[in-house]
């Protein structure tokens, strides 16, 4: 079985050879890729959990420590202004990232699940009352799917999924048909975290504005993957999180469309997101700082700003073109291993692929992968309802990044070869 | 693959591919459900409790090799005992699966010493636990599911 996997985006791409990326030096400038585990050569597979750090980053982290530490918007001296003005540079570093139309469209947060539960707490809760609707698909991550069950529990209104189908593809004109007069968002992840699916988010934004419902896209596992522009998806609400784009962990972005921040309620109360409090009546601050109540995490910002600037150096196209080769690779030497049986072959996919082996549990199949240096993850990746969709407990899954090589491909089918001998 | 063999051995193995006792226990009198949902696994233990006398037992569902294999091979071993008895085995091989087997250490575990292995897999431990604290659970007649995912 053979999937051919599809470019993940829709841009125009040179089909030549990439001569220009060197894997081997974007290797070192990660410096965790070159230790051991267990003796062996590290193999890291696990970065839909999350990625590996270059040393840009880290020293990023270093140097505002070291020189540059103050809290941000409230001193007069040196140091605070000079960190209020790097924090403030790293938002428009993001905003550049993903092409917003500008930089109070971009609010800090703790990470992904963060930026959903602000929004359906926020929009959701001024929004959705009792006998509406709320729809995702069911591939969403578990963090796609709670905020929305805490929402529509407390406001009696109603989660409607839209089906996958065996490949691991949403439906679409199922999708169409859920979206009804009493749908008030819609929630849907860019790429599956647990399937690598990269869901059509032209035509399902389309479809959802022809309706005038918002749509939130959890965009976790695609922008370390590739280019994504928000105002070309004309998305209404995109989440994302550093870490899993070679940032820090602890920070995590919401945009959101101006008009629509504008209209929310704030999410959280404290400092920073006040202009003036009296015990009688607050009046909050300009975008985005109205949603970023507290000191926020600036190195995490400083970090993550760094992490874009490097992967600005590489080119997000050249990494998806470079990824896309890696991935049908893996595809088709997973493929070929008899018992092994890939979960989720969409036609589009990015970075992920998840299998199952036959007679052997996900997570002995990790154990053993482990004893060879081979960081995978078994579970059910923070997705049970997909697990129920095709029926299996977990899987095992490996998920890349742009420094991942053939050559640890290969080290994975040598594993899993080794788990077959284990279990024959 | 020293350590490899170490955790998988031959009668863990033969246990996980072939397990005994894999039934629903007709006229069981006692059953409790273990689920650690984090890896998927998932079983249901069935006893025949007579007094305080284990008459029979027998399980179902599906896990790891590890976790399926502590099933099987708790079975056989907990059959025919008191609840005593169990209690005691479970705390031996609770210790076996946690500590590992201290030179000269005589456990007294028979064929369940196969899994001392799983002291140098920490995070294997709840997997080799998880039929265990579902039998515990089963004895003690309670109703809600357990879990060995924060042990």
């Amino acid at each position: 079985m053979t999937t051919a996997v599809k470019l993940p985006t829709t841009e125009s791409r040179i089909h030549v050879v990439d001569q220009a990326f060197d894997v081997e030096k974007i290797r070192g400038d990660f410096p965790i890729l070159s230790r051991d585990v267990r003796g062996k050569k590290l193999v890291y597979l696990d970065n839909a959990a999350t990625s590996q750090k270059p040393k840009a980053v880290i020293d990023a982290l270093s140097r505002y420590y070291e020189e540059g530490n103050a809290n941000v918007h409230r001193g007069v001296h040196f140091l605070s202004e000079h960190a209020t003005g790097e924090h403030e540079r790293a938002r428009r570093t993001v905003q550049k990232f993903i092409n917003a139309a500008h930089s109070n469209e971009i609010v800090f947060v703790r990470g992904t699940t963060e930026a959903i539960n602000l929004v359906a707490q926020s929009y959701g809760r001024a929004h959705v009352e009792a006998g509406d609707e709320v729809l995702i698909t069911g591939m969403e991550h578990h963090s796609d799917i709670v905020p929305w069950q805490l929402l529509c529990d407390e406001k009696k209104a109603k989660l409607r999924v839209a089906p996958i189908n065996d490949k691991g593809e949403l439906v679409l004109s199922e999708f169409e048909k859920l979206l009804s007069p009493r749908t008030k968002i819609v929630a849907v992840a860019h790429v599956s975290n647990a399937l690598g699916t990269v869901n059509p988010l032209a035509k399902i934004v389309e479809l959802a504005h022809a309706k005038n419902i918002p749509v939130l896209v959890d965009g976790a596992q695609a922008v370390p993957h590739m280019k994504v522009d928000v105002r070309a998806l004309d998305c209404d609400f995109y989440a994302f999180s550093s870490h899993k784009m070679f940032g820090p962990m602890g920070v995590g972005i919401l945009y959101g469309k101006n008009d629509l921040l504008e209209a929310m309620p704030p999410y959280q109360g404290g400092g920073e997101m006040i202009s003036s409090v009296t015990f009688e009546k607050t009046l909050y601050n300009k975008l985005p700082f109205k949603f970023e109540a507290g000191t926020p995490d600036v190195s995490g910002a400083i970090g993550l700003g760094a992490a874009i600037e490097y992967l600005n150096g590489i080119g997000m196209d050249r990494i998806a073109h470079y990824e896309h080769e890696l991935l049908e690779y893996a595809t088709e030497r997973l493929s070929a291993v008899p018992g092994v049986k890939l979960i989720g072959t969409a036609k589009e996919r990015a970075g992920v692929i998840s299998f199952v082996l036959e007679g052997v549990h996900p997570h002995d199949i990790g154990t053993i992968l482990d004893q060879e240096g081979i960081a995978v993850r078994t579970g059910h990746h923070c997705a049970q309802p997909i697990m129920h969709r095709f029926g299996i407990p977990a899987t095992a899954r490996a998920s890349f990044a742009f420094y991942n090589t053939k050559e640890e491909v290969n080290a994975l089918v040598a594993g899993i070869l080794k788990v077959k001998e284990v279990f024959a | 693959m020293a350590e490899l063999r170490d955790l998988y051995q031959e009668v863990i193995l033969e246990h996980s591919k072939a397990p005994r006792n894999f039934r629903e226990l007709a006229g069981a009198n006692k059953h409790a459900e273990g689920y650690n949902p984090l890896c998927g696994d998932h079983f249901t233990v069935y006893l025949n409790l007579e007094g305080d006398a284990i008459r029979d037992i027998t399980f179902q569902g599906s896990g790891c090799a590890i976790s399926k294999a502590s099933a099987s091979m708790m079975t056989q071993a907990v059959k025919g005992k008191s609840k005593e008895e169990a209690q005691k085995i479970f705390s031996a091989f609770h210790k076996l699966v946690t500590a590992g087997r201290a030179n000269g250490d005589k456990p007294g575990l028979g064929k369940l010493e196969a899994f001392s292995g799983v002291s140098e897999f920490p995070v294997r431990v709840k997997c080799a636990t998880l039929a265990w604290h579902t039998l515990q659970a089963a004895l003690e007649g309670k109703q809600e599911p357990v879990s060995t995912e924060s042990e």
